[in-house]
């Protein structure tokens, strides 16, 4: 059997693989499936705490994560369609307006 | 297992408000586009009835659904200040949507979507239905800051909350997982007995409770984890930028509290220190970067960035004295900050939102009574007695120095004083100065109610709390299934 910390050990790469794309991308697709990597990698981590706690628990919360995951793309999306119809561009850099 | 019609009926006024926001969007495609300030009463007359079913269901401690959902004293207290903020921003909302050509009736059902997920927020009772309530919050205000769609503030200050919010999301599920690993629960209640005895977990323990105090500050928007605050609130149409500051700040802090009190008291010398450096730091940024501002709408972000520090002080000492003191300083700062946003709201100039400080100046001379309830909002937000900001500040610093946080309260207490340079200078630009820009107040009968509503309670709960007091008094206890 895998040990738990090989799964930790893989969901907090893929954890730190897409906190870092978040933060270096600049286009706003890539953003957005690195924010579903960071997702992902916490159902890892659900699931593999779920098998080894023996409770069923958080395997139905990785579900509810998932559906929550779509629907934040879903809104994520609309929202970048309609900022390209405004600038004509997905890059960050574009998107300047307000001051920082 | 069991299923009762209990949990049917302690959770009837979240499923009402979800019923009736389906009704609204139905009926919204139904009815011609010159009723459509129908749909405003509507959302009032369906807030009303939710708010008569939760005070009904007061001063009843129930573990609904088992122990997912809990109905107790103070989460009624917490959604009686959502109801009435969402109230008062419908009442402020109906003009202002036509002047900004918003497309009404997914902005009410917006608004009752929003207030669901944020009852679910300060009743829930495990991590799940936690999370699932701020995502169906945050949902719904990603799309409301976007609603002025051909406006490129209002998309981009849209998209960043969007990114923002997700990634915070992110990082609060990946604290959840780590808590969930080592204890094997995800009740709130379940989470405490074991963070009391953590073994040889405690390194599991630490890095859940970081996390997820990561994701708490960001929907507070304490610093360091406010950037996108300013950006936002600017952007967003100002209905929504008032009702965003106040009614989703007030459920986060609800559920920040009850997830800190409730699960992680036992390891109370860890977090302490972590909220004092949030409180000091959000009370710095927020003061001092408010002095340099020329937009009133970033004003008042960095202003609710401060109030956050003053607030999260109150959550240091698990007692019922901090409790008191933190809630009424939200009850305080809802019916300030909604009613000055109120004002910049009605403020027009040539066809825009005259939302730059310049805009006040000398706001007496042409609109007394506007800019009579826009000096009782700043005084009350520095803190002058004897509006309500004060016996606020006045509450929380008396918590935090029977906390033992003596200095902290005194630190406190020169940022409110330098916050009150800013506050007081809005003040004097409306009443010593000469009008220059041709800048009009365009107020209807809702907004003035709205208005009146808001700038009465600010005097009203700094003159003669005590029915509140008295209130909030009743409604302390946490209740732990």
């Amino acid at each position: 059997m895998v040990p738990l910390s090989w799964y930790v050990g893989l969901s907090s790469a893929l954890f730190l693989v897409g906190l870092v794309g978040v933060l270096v991308r600049r286009n706003t697709l890539v953003v957005l499936l690195c924010i579903e990597i960071m997702l992902n990698a916490v159902n890892v981590n659900f699931v593999a705490f779920s098998k080894y706690q023996h409770v069923i628990d958080a395997q139905i919360l990785v579900f509810f994560v998932i559906t929550v995951a779509a629907a934040e793309v879903a809104i994520g999306l609309g929202i970048i369609i309609s900022l390209f119809r405004l600038k004509g561009s997905v890059n960050i850099d574009d998107f300047n307006i307000l001051k920082l | 297992m069991s299923f009762s019609l209990v949990n049917i009926l302690g959770t009837m006024p979240e499923i009402y408000l979800t019923f009736f926001g389906c009704v609204i969007l139905i009926l919204d495609t139904m009815i011609p586009s010159e009723k459509r300030s129908w749909l405003a009463y509507f959302t009032i007359a369906s807030l009303l009835f939710a708010m008569i079913a939760s005070y009904g269901l007061n001063g009843k401690g129930l573990p609904l659904y088992q122990g997912l959902y809990i109905i107790d004293p103070f989460s009624n207290f917490f959604k009686m200040i959502i109801y009435i903020a969402a109230i008062i921003t419908i009442l402020f909302s109906l003009p202002y949507l036509d002047r900004e050509d918003i497309h009404i009736g997914e902005y009410y059902a917006f608004i009752l979507f929003s207030t669901v997920g944020m009852m679910v927020m300060v009743s829930a009772g495990d991590l799940i239905t936690l999370f699932l309530g701020i995502e169906l919050m945050s949902l719904c205000f990603y799309v409301m800051v976007g609603l002025k769609r051909g406006s490129h503030r209002s998309v981009e200050a849209s998209f960043k909350y969007f990114l923002l919010g997700a990634f915070s999301a992110a990082i609060f599920l990946f604290g959840i997982s780590f808590l969930y690993g080592a204890t094997g629960t995800e009740t709130i209640s379940g989470i405490a007995a074991f963070v009391a005895n953590p073994g040889s977990l405690k390194p599991m323990i630490l890095l859940g409770i970081v996390l997820t105090l990561v994701g708490f500050a960001f929907k507070i928007s304490a610093a360091p984890f406010h950037m996108w605050t300013p950006d936002v609130y600017e952007g967003a149409p100002t209905v929504v930028t008032g009702f965003m500051s106040t009614a989703s700040k007030i459920a986060a802090f609800g559920v920040f509290l009850r997830v800190f009190w409730v699960s992680f008291s036992a390891d109370k010398i860890d977090w302490n220190i972590l909220i004092v450096i949030l409180s000091i730091l959000s009370m710095l940024v927020g003061n001092l970067v408010a002095l340099r501002q020329t937009n009133i709408k970033r004003m008042l972000a960095y202003s609710s960035i401060g109030h956050a520090g003053y607030a999260s002080m109150a959550l240091l000492q698990p007692n019922r004295e901090s409790l008191f003191a933190l809630m009424f300083y939200l009850f305080v700062y809802m019916f300030m900050t909604l009613g000055a946003f109120g004002i910049v709201l009605m403020l027009r100039k040539s066809g825009e939102e005259g939302e730059e400080i310049s805009d006040l100046v000398g706001l007496h001379k042409r609109h007394p009574v506007a800019a009579f309830a826009m000096l009782v909002f700043m005084f009350s937000l520095a803190g002058i007695p004897p509006f309500g900001g004060f016996l606020a500040k006045f509450y929380v610093f008396f918590a935090v120095i029977h906390a033992g946080y003596a200095w902290l309260a005194v630190v406190g207490i020169i940022f409110a004083a330098i916050g009150a340079f800013y506050y007081l200078r809005i003040v004097m630009l409306m009443y010593m100065k000469d009008p220059e820009s041709a800048v009009e107040f365009k107020s209807s009968s809702l907004g003035r109610l709205g208005l009146l509503l808001t700038a009465g309670m600010t005097v009203f709960l700094g003159v003669y709390p005590t029915p509140f007091v008295e209130y909030i008094k009743s409604s302390l206890a946490i209740f732990i299934p």
